[in-house]
């Protein structure tokens, strides 16, 4: 009965667990290499994981799933490191705050208040503008370079367990630190939504528009809030990823990787777009330096990264088994 | 809607509305004053299409150039009056780098002015393939100085390509040549590993055909590595040279990618001493975002180092004092702008030569060919044109459209480029000629081209 239930997500497990374990078996690598690239991928998970936080928190809340995150990560990086060009950074980084929620407030009243009661499509097409007006609009007034933001931690890498593995493992002070506030980030998410009032009043909405109104819970204000709390957490990654990878449009594109995050973890969980994203972040890097060659030389293909799109590839091979995503919630209708 | 929503409402418009008014007044300023450098002359005009990318991922290197470019056009416009009396028009397309879009700036632009396109500068490698095709039928130059179709060297089956300087071949060639000269000899190259760190597109694929041909004569081992666009995740790709640990690294990069390449050599701990970037990823862009991190890495130089010359003082004097510069000062003097200045020169100086054969009139861009083919600018006239210091001779044929291709080394110390003295690489054209013939014969082949017989043309 078990089987025949989960079946599908045992196979797909099972598959991608014989994956991870496929280049340590066949001695194609030295162990430490391979928790090398297995740590290398978890912190680029926690990085996609932030941005997929914010998609989630919009969806969660409002049904809207806003492809605008994206964008807003990068307004966000912009904003900081512009802001840090002329004060220092622990005053960038609030105005850079303040900043994101004018903006959710703006996005509000100028786009969703509008279309409240409209299709989901209609409401998905409006954050697509929002999208391509970020994206123009931020470098029309911060520019379109390349610009720094200094966080003040070391580059260089540092070497852990040199004694278990030969040459031991290579960590980055900055991936480690950023696992670490993506990690604090959820716990507060996490509290903020279950402890304090406004977290509930998000939840009601989120379960039910008209039934939350019904008990006075104002809508409108609840989006601005959600928006906000999304425009921060976009904040936050950008800042991370601003700092190791230097600001620039391309950080807007980086944000499109949280697409197959929820679509793996659900829509709808926060747990989700955590773990999604580090089996998101894992399963790239893994297929681009253990999988890749060997495609390459078993078809005799032509060659090239494959980590770009085996994100979506597992992402869709996921849908296939669990349509919800991971952590999705389960639609059940009464006919 | 609540009043007070509305009010907001209305604010905001205002707001918005005022900002972009007053931006809209200053363009309209601008585009008066502009319009004045280019307004038409009694002889004509010559029109230059101008492929830029302001926007995007590329747009830190994109800017400068298209800055030096177009600052180069106002240069002659106001210095000289035109080419020969002819005034120069241009109009910028945004490309951001994307093969469909520059196909379709290419479309939009090629028929412009009197006499359709002087000449296209893709400034990619993947709108140079795309558009090539289209040369044989619409008879306009592509000029690929420096990337572009390796084998389009040959003017006999590309017509219409002018990789003037150089292709990629040569660059590969020249870096190989160059470590084999650090290591003591090429032939100690033997059993070494080169890392190509490439950008997963037609351009960082240009270079493999040539390194794999060294490889088999030198006895290296060279290892492929794509970085897929905008390349700015390359973590899986850095660790893969932490675990093979090449003797040395090419990096083919364009844009974002250079930097943060650079980047994760820091955090790999790669040596940025044993790191070596084509010309494209030798640029202040590529390194000043990596911060310390980039000291000591180098890169190919040609056609145009960092600084300035005679040339700066008159666009200066002529274009920037008038309030005229394109952009910001910043990249003023940078590796990015100056090259854009010597790509509009060069372009200039074809047409100046075509005209010595068509007569001072505006040309088309079949006319401006012949221009392009007999090419000969020495160092008297590099001299002459304020460039001195900042590019070698290229005398061009019919069956050759690259000319000579040199290049030198300059390494970044932190603040700056530094040539290293005394480095002058030539590609070695004993192994690349026969490359380009088998090449180029190979796509006459597959495109049922005949091939130009230049001592015809010529008599």
């Amino acid at each position: 009965m078990i089987m025949r239930k989960h079946g599908p997500v045992l196979a797909l497990g099972a598959l991608l667990l014989a994956g991870l374990v496929a280049p340590f078996a066949d001695r194609s690598t030295t162990p430490g290499f391979y928790v090398e690239v297995l740590l290398g991928g978890l912190m680029a998970g926690v990085l996609y994981s932030l941005v997929a936080l914010g998609f989630a928190l919009i969806f969660k809340a409002s049904g809207v799933f806003n492809f605008a995150q994206g964008a807003m990560v990068l307004f966000a990086a912009l904003a900081v490191a512009r802001l840090g060009e002329q004060m220092p950074l622990w005053a960038a980084i609030p105005l850079g705050m303040a900043i994101m929620v004018a903006l959710a407030w703006l996005i509000e009243r100028l786009v969703l208040r509008p279309l409240v009661n409209q299709e989901a499509i209609a409401l998905f097409m409006a954050t697509l503008g929002v999208t391509f007006f970020l994206d123009g609009f931020g470098q029309t007034i911060w520019g379109s370079d390349i610009y720094k933001i200094e966080l003040g931690i070391a580059k260089e890498p540092v070497m852990v367990l040199q004694s278990v593995f030969q040459g031991g493992i290579l960590v980055n002070a900055e991936d480690f630190i950023a696992a670490v506030v993506a990690a604090a980030l959820v716990a507060g998410l996490a509290l903020f939504f279950q402890m304090t009032p406004t977290g509930r009043a998000l939840r009601a909405v989120a379960d039910d528009h008209q039934a939350a109104q019904s008990i006075g819970i104002p809508l409108n204000r609840m989006w601005v809030i959600v928006w906000s709390v999304a425009g921060i957490v976009a904040l936050v990654a950008g800042v991370i990823w601003g700092a190791k990878l230097g600001v620039q449009f391309s950080l807007s594109q980086v944000a499109l990787k949280a697409l197959p995050v929820v679509i793996l973890g659900g829509f709808t969980s926060i747990a989700g777009a955590i773990v999604g994203g580090l089996i998101i972040g894992v399963g790239e890097k893994m297929a681009e330096v253990f999988l890749g060659p060997i495609l390459v030389k078993a078809f005799d293909l032509a060659g090239g990264g494959i980590e770009n799109w085996f994100a979506y590839m597992l992402a869709l091979l996921f849908l296939l088994v669990r349509p919800e995503g991971l952590f999705g919630e389960k639609h059940i209708d009464r006919v | 809607m609540k009043q007070g929503a509305k009010r907001a409402v209305l604010a905001v418009s205002v707001a918005v509305a005022a900002v972009f008014g007053s931006t809209a007044a200053l363009a309209q300023a601008k585009k008066a004053e502009a319009k004045k450098m280019e307004a038409p002359s009694k002889g004509g005009e010559q029109f230059f299409p101008v492929l830029s990318y302001r926007t995007g991922a590329y747009a830190p290197n994109g800017v400068p150039f298209a800055n030096g470019f177009v600052d180069y056009l106002k240069l002659v416009n106001a210095r000289d009056g035109g080419i020969n009396g002819i005034k120069i028009t241009w109009e910028e397309c945004e490309t951001g780098y994307a093969t469909d879009r520059g196909v379709e700036c290419y479309e939009r632009l090629k028929g412009k002015g009197p006499t359709g396109a002087t000449a296209f500068h893709p400034l990619s490698t993947g709108i140079t393939f795309a558009v090539t095709d289209k040369s044989f039928v619409d008879k306009i130059p592509i000029i690929t100085f420096g990337y572009g179709r390796a084998d389009s060297v040959d003017g006999t089956v590309f017509g219409w390509n002018f990789p003037l300087g150089g292709t990629y071949w040569d660059a590969a060639d020249m870096l190989v040549q160059h470590i084999g000269k650090k290591e003591g000899g090429l032939d100690k190259l033997k059993g070494k590993k080169i890392a190509l760190v490439y950008h997963d597109s037609p351009y960082g694929k240009e270079p493999i055909a040539l390194l794999q041909e060294r490889a088999k004569m030198h006895g290296y081992e060279l290892l492929l590595l794509p970085v897929t666009h905008p390349g700015v995740e390359q973590k899986a790709t850095w660790l893969q040279v932490r675990q093979q640990r090449p003797d040395y690294v090419f990096l083919w990069g364009w844009g974002v990618m250079n930097s943060t390449s650079i980047k994760e050599a820091v955090a790999t701990g790669y040596p940025r001493e044993k790191m070596y970037g084509v010309w494209w990823s030798g640029a202040e862009p590529d390194v000043t975002p990596a911060g310390d991190g980039a000291k000591g890495y180098s890169a190919l130089v040609f056609l145009a180092p960092a600084g300035t010359g005679a040339v700066h003082k008159d666009i200066v004097k002529y274009v920037h004092d008038k309030g005229q510069g394109t952009g910001n000062k910043e990249g003023f003097g940078e590796v990015l702008y100056n090259r854009g200045m010597v790509g509009a020169m060069m372009t200039v100086e074809a047409v100046k030569r075509a005209q010595i054969k068509h007569g001072k009139k505006p040309l088309k861009g079949e006319e401006v060919r012949w221009g392009l083919e007999n090419m000969a600018l020495d160092n008297a006239a590099i001299k002459r044109l304020g460039f001195e210091g900042f590019m070698t001779p290229i005398s061009t044929s019919c069956v050759d459209h690259r000319g000579d291709s040199v290049a030198g080394i300059h390494t970044w110390d932190g603040k700056r480029w530094v040539i290293e003295k005394g480095t002058t690489l030539v590609a070695d054209s004993t192994i690349i000629k026969p490359m380009i013939r088998a090449s180029a014969e190979k796509y006459a082949a597959e495109k049922k081209l005949v091939k130009r017989d230049c001592a015809k043309e010529a008599g």
